[in-house]
C-alpha cells in the first residue's frame, strides 16, 4: 500500500507546554488513523497542523513524500479539514450553504437535490442554517464528505451532535473513501464502529511539566 | 482533487459574503443612517447659517462617513471567525492575499459606493455650494476603498480578541488622518476656484498604495488570528 500521509518527529508546544514530541506515524492509502487522548492532549492541534493551519515546532509532514511546506496549495487541493467549527453560514440556507461550498471545493453539483437527501435534510433545504439544530448545521458541513474527491479527510471530532443514524451514515462513506484508496485522520471520544487491520490507533498525552 | 482556479475561488468567495449581506440589510442600511443623521445634527448645534454650514461640510462629511466606516467593522472578519470559514479561507488553494481583496471589494462595494451615492444629499444638507459636489463625490469615491482596506485589516488583527470594538477606532482612526487632509483639500481647493486635480491623484494614489499592501496584512493577520 503505498504512503499517503507521513509525519516526521512532529513537536508542538503551546503556551509553553509541550503537546507531544517526537511524534512519527504513517498513514497508507485505505487506513483510518484514530487519534486518541484526554481533553488538551493537543489532538486538534495535531489535526491543525497536518491540514496547514499551524506550523509545529519541529518536525515535517509529507503527503505522497512532499513536504507540506513545499507546496502549500497542492496540499491545500488534496486535502478536505473539517474542524469543530462547521464553517456553516448561519444566514443562507442549507441548499445555498452546499452550493458555495462545494463551488469552493471545486465542484459542480449536479444534482444537490440528491446530496441534502442523502444528509438527510430533504425539505429542509430553504430553512437558513440558523435555525437548525446543531446536528442539521454538521450535517450541512459534513455533506463535503459525500462529493469530496479529496485524498486524505482531516476530521475533527466529525460525530459531535450527529444522532445514531448520522454515524452509521458517515461510517459508510468513510468506507467508500478508504475503498477508492483515500486515508482518513480524525479525532473522536466515540469509540469507532470499525475493525480489522485498517484502523490504526495513535494515543497522545499531554507530557507533564 | 480541488481544481478551481484562483479566480472562480475568488469571485465564489465574494458572491457568498454578498449573499450573506444582502440577508441582513440592516448591517448595510444603519452605518448610511448613521451618517445622515450626524449630518442632519450640525445644522441644529452650529446654527442653520448657510456661510459656517457650507465651510464645515466636507470635514462633517468626511468625519461622518469615517466614524461610520467603523460601526460596522468588527462585523467584517467577525462572523467568519466564529463559524470556522476563516480557517477554511486559509485552507483555499489560492494565495490567500487574493481572497481577503476580495473581501475587501465586497465590503466597499456594500458600505462605501452607497456613501459615494448618499454625498449629494449630504451635501444638500449642509449648504454646500453646488459646484464642490463633484469634487466630493471624487474624493470618497478614491477614499472609501482605502477605509475599507485599512478596515479590514484593523478587523482582521483584532477578530480573535472577542471584544476588540473601542481598540479597533483607536488602531485605525489615526490612519485615516492623510486621507482626511487630502479630502478636505481637495474640496477646499475647488471651493476656492483653484484646481484639486493634484489632491485628487494624491487620494488616488495612496488608494492604489492601500489596495495593494493591505491584502498582505489582511492575509498575516487572518493567519495569527486562526492559530
Amino acid at each position: 500500500m503505498s504512503v499517503v500521509l507521513e509525519a516526521q518527529q512532529l513537536t508542538s508546544v503551546r503556551a509553553g507546554r509541550t503537546l507531544f514530541s517526537d511524534l512519527s506515524w504513517q498513514l497508507a492509502a485505505g487506513e483510518i488513523l484514530h487519534i486518541e487522548g484526554p481533553n488538551g492532549a493537543g489532538k486538534s492541534t495535531l489535526l491543525r497542523i497536518v491540514a496547514g493551519l499551524l506550523q509545529p515546532l519541529e518536525g515535517n509532514v509529507l503527503l505522497f513524500g512532499q513536504p507540506q511546506r513545499e507546496d502549500p496549495e497542492h496540499w491545500q487541493r488534496q486535502t478536505l479539514f473539517i474542524g469543530h467549527k462547521p464553517a456553516v453560514k448561519a444566514e443562507l440556507t442549507a441548499l445555498e450553504n452546499l452550493q458555495f461550498q462545494s463551488r469552493l471545493d471545486g465542484v459542480t453539483l449536479d444534482d444537490p437535490w440528491q446530496l441534502l437527501e442523502t444528509v438527510g435534510l430533504l425539505g429542509l433545504e430553504d430553512i437558513p442554517a440558523q435555525q437548525l439544530s446543531a446536528g442539521q448545521q454538521r450535517r450541512i458541513a459534513l455533506a463535503r464528505l459525500f462529493y469530496s474527491q479529496a485524498k486524505l479527510w482531516i476530521l475533527d471530532e466529525p460525530f459531535t451532535a450527529l444522532d445514531t443514524r448520522g454515524i452509521d451514515l458517515l461510517h459508510q462513506r468513510f468506507a467508500e473513501h478508504l475503498e477508492h484508496g483515500g486515508a482518513l485522520l480524525l479525532t473522536s471520544h466515540q469509540p469507532l464502529t470499525w475493525s480489522g487491520e485498517r484502523l490504526q490507533r495513535l494515543r497522545i498525552e499531554a507530557a507533564d511539566e | 482533487m480541488n481544481n478551481a482556479s484562483t479566480w472562480q475561488l475568488i469571485s465564489c468567495i465574494m458572491r457568498r459574503d454578498l449573499a450573506v449581506a444582502l440577508r441582513r440589510r440592516s448591517d448595510i442600511i444603519n452605518p448610511l443612517l448613521f451618517v445622515v443623521i450626524v449630518v442632519t445634527l450640525f445644522p441644529l448645534a452650529v446654527g442653520p447659517g448657510p456661510d459656517i454650514l457650507g465651510r464645515i461640510a466636507t470635514g462633517v462629511i468626511w468625519v461622518a462617513a469615517l466614524l461610520s466606516a467603523l460601526l460596522g467593522s468588527e462585523r467584517l472578519f467577525r462572523d467568519d471567525f466564529l463559524d470556522g470559514s476563516l480557517e477554511q479561507l486559509v485552507l483555499l488553494p489560492a494565495p490567500l492575499p487574493a481572497l481577503a481583496l476580495g473581501k475587501i471589494i465586497v465590503h466597499w462595494l456594500l458600505s462605501g459606493l452607497p456613501l459615494v451615492i448618499l454625498a449629494p444629499l449630504c451635501a444638500l444638507l449642509l449648504k454646500l455650494p453646488v459646484d464642490a459636489w463633484g469634487v466630493l463625490m471624487l474624493t470618497l469615491l478614491v477614499g472609501t476603498p482605502m477605509l475599507s482596506a485599512m478596515t479590514a485589516v484593523g478587523a482582521a488583527l483584532t477578530v480573535s480578541l472577542g471584544r476588540g470594538g473601542a481598540l479597533l477606532s483607536l488602531l485605525l482612526l489615526p490612519l485615516f488622518i492623510p486621507l482626511l487632509i487630502f479630502a478636505a483639500a481637495a474640496v477646499e481647493s475647488t471651493l476656492v476656484g483653484t484646481s484639486a486635480y493634484g489632491q485628487v491623484l494624491l487620494l488616488a494614489g495612496l488608494m492604489l498604495l492601500t489596495l495593494t499592501l493591505a491584502p498582505l496584512a489582511v492575509a498575516a493577520a487572518i493567519r495569527v488570528s486562526v492559530n
